[in-house]
């Protein structure tokens, strides 16, 4: 228990005189991929930095793998990618890789690692003519360094084209299956619904959710949207007798709780030829997020 | 220190990439040149070697250009990275923060060493080779270009703990624009007018020497003058020099860049990027 990779307890952490951060509680197993979620501001970069040791806290503890943030330990089994990743614009990507590993203390096959996240070509061209999305590739290769425990990656899509977030994504599974503990601040809902384990939302330095997509979801309640495309002209009766609304001139919107579902369902089913086609949406993450974001709330 | 080196290598990439190096380099030999050629007029009222007053102009020359050249290098040492938004990732790899200050000092006291043995070396030998030298005065330009790099290290120390205690780049800059006309300016002119308003009392006799030596520009210059009698007639500051004892200036400047590099690393702690 005292080796997991990141264990947060109570953190507090003030700005001047606001407090940015309330007592946080969040655990990260090994291999478990963790989102991060939450407005700017909301505190997921802060709390990124408290867990570096790049800032003090004023209240409550962080251990990575039974170490103190910042001491020599925790660094060496921490990874960092920050937001919009920068490097000196006049060193060429493989002699920056190798200073990192150098400073990691890394015998790392530097030529391979930038291959693989598709740096092979541009390893001895100047970080000055790279674009964002080679700047990010870049500081994905350094997270890749030495096998880390725990690997803070924050907001490590931004700039990436569709399929550098696919290739990023197979990156974090590969470091996950080696049984590191990924953190993925983000604002990219729907990227990361499907490819976390676990889901945690920040709203304004206070964790307000954190459990699996499902969890979230049951607790949440949020209802189920029924969509029913009417044939001629039934619409009308189709809405007074479920109690949907008409969004358009042929279809009808129901929203039911998740239990009420069934029931809705075979009303439909009864009345026949009065519909043409039907569609069911569950909650998203994006309704989630909304919900415990707090736009829905009160 | 394997890691102060490997920062060492990456700052010396950097500034010779940036063509930095080279034109610190062009430079020192500019200047230095142009004044071994200028003050090789008052040779033969003196009765020294060219090399001699070679080296005394040359030394009024570091006095400005060796703080000037090293705040240049300093002042984005820090404040540069954390603009830059790279100080970040830097200070997650398990290097100290006193072991990345020492090795950027490593490289840009290397690129300074290489600037000033070049130029200090050419106008030496420049000076040498039509005016005549002897062992007193090679060994003045030896002590000229070791005292030159070390009033160097003072300054690249100060610009780094003004780089890491100021809020950006620019800032940094300007303190250092600051630092460097205080130190080798405002401070002489002070001194002067303390020593005028006291018109040779306690302060100028007992004070004033020691006031003058805390300055590490003015050690500089007292050390090369006391160092050399020859030096000290070509460039009139024997009185000051012959008021100390003979320990005081190379102390004052072996001191500041030892204590220089404790105050910016003590800034640099206090940096959250």
């Amino acid at each position: 228990m005292d080796n997991s990779p990141l264990q947060i307890r109570a953190l507090d952490k003030f700005r001047g005189k606001t407090q940015v951060l309330h007592g946080i509680d969040l655990d990260i197993a090994p291999g478990e991929r963790l989102a991060l979620l939450g407005h700017n501001g909301a505190g997921k970069s802060t709390l990124i930095k408290a867990v570096l040791g790049l800032i003090r806290h004023e209240g409550g503890s962080i251990r990575i793998c039974g170490a103190a943030p910042g001491s020599a330990a925790a660094r060496a089994a921490t990874a960092f990618l920050p937001e919009a990743v920068s490097f000196h614009p006049a060193l060429t990507g493989h002699e920056q890789l190798s200073l990192f590993a150098c400073l990691a203390g890394e015998r790392a096959e530097i030529d391979g690692l930038l291959q693989r996240v598709g740096l092979g070509e541009a390893m001895h061209r100047r970080i000055g003519a790279y674009s964002k999305g080679m700047r990010q590739r870049l500081g994905l290769a350094q997270v890749l360094l030495g096998r880390p425990k725990l690997a803070l990656l924050d907001e490590p899509t931004s700039g990436l084209d569709p399929i550098s977030r696919q290739d990023l994504y197979a990156i974090i599974n590969e470091l996950a299956e080696q049984g590191a503990a990924v953190l993925i601040a983000s604002h990219a809902l729907t990227e990361v619904e499907a490819r976390t384990d676990r889901i945690a939302i920040l709203r304004k330095g206070v964790k307000v959710a954190d459990d699996t997509l499902a969890g979230l979801s049951a607790q949440a309640g949020l209802p189920v949207k029924l969509r029913v495309q009417a044939s001629g002209t039934h619409a009308d009766r189709i809405a007074t007798e479920t109690g949907g609304r008409r969004i358009n001139g042929a279809s009808v919107e129901i929203l039911c709780s998740p239990q009420d579902k069934m029931a809705e369902l075979r009303k439909i089913a009864a009345m026949g030829d009065a519909v043409a086609d039907f569609d069911m949406v569950p909650p998203r993450l994006e309704d989630l997020y909304r919900h415990y974001s707090g736009e829905d709330s009160k | 220190m394997r890691r102060a080196f490997a920062i060492a290598r990456a700052e010396m990439l950097i500034l010779r990439r940036n063509l930095w190096l080279f034109m610190a380099t062009l430079i020192m030999l500019a200047f230095a040149l142009a004044l071994s050629f200028a003050g090789s007029a008052p040779t033969g009222t003196l009765g020294v070697d060219m090399l001699t007053v070679s080296v005394a102009s040359m030394t009024t020359l570091s006095v400005y250009l060796a703080p000037l050249l090293a705040l240049m290098m300093g002042f984005d040492a820090v404040a540069g990275d954390r603009d830059r938004g790279s100080l970040a990732l830097l200070l997650a790899y398990p290097a100290g923060r006193a072991e990345i200050l020492l090795g950027k000092l490593m490289a840009h006291l290397a690129a300074l060493a290489v600037a000033m043995c070049i130029g200090f070396g050419a106008a030496g030998a420049v000076a040498a080779w039509f005016g005549g030298a002897g062992a007193e005065s090679l060994l003045a330009l030896g002590r000229l270009v070791l005292t030159s790099i070390l009033l160097g290290a003072v300054f690249l120390v100060l610009g780094y703990a003004l780089s890491a205690l100021s809020s950006g780049a620019t800032a940094a800059a300007g303190l250092s624009a600051g630092v460097w006309l205080v130190f080798v300016v405002l401070y002489d002119l002070g001194l002067l007018g303390a020593v005028v308003m006291d018109s040779g009392g306690v302060f100028t006799q007992k004070i004033f020497p020691w006031v003058m030596v805390a300055n590490p520009a003015d050690a500089f210059r007292l050390w090369n003058v006391a160092a050399s009698e020859s030096v000290a007639l070509s460039s009139g500051m024997a009185g000051a020099a012959s008021a100390l004892p003979g320990w005081a200036a190379p102390l004052s400047l072996l001191l500041w860049p030892a204590l220089g590099f404790l105050l910016a690393c003590a800034a640099f702690r206090r940096v959250e990027p």
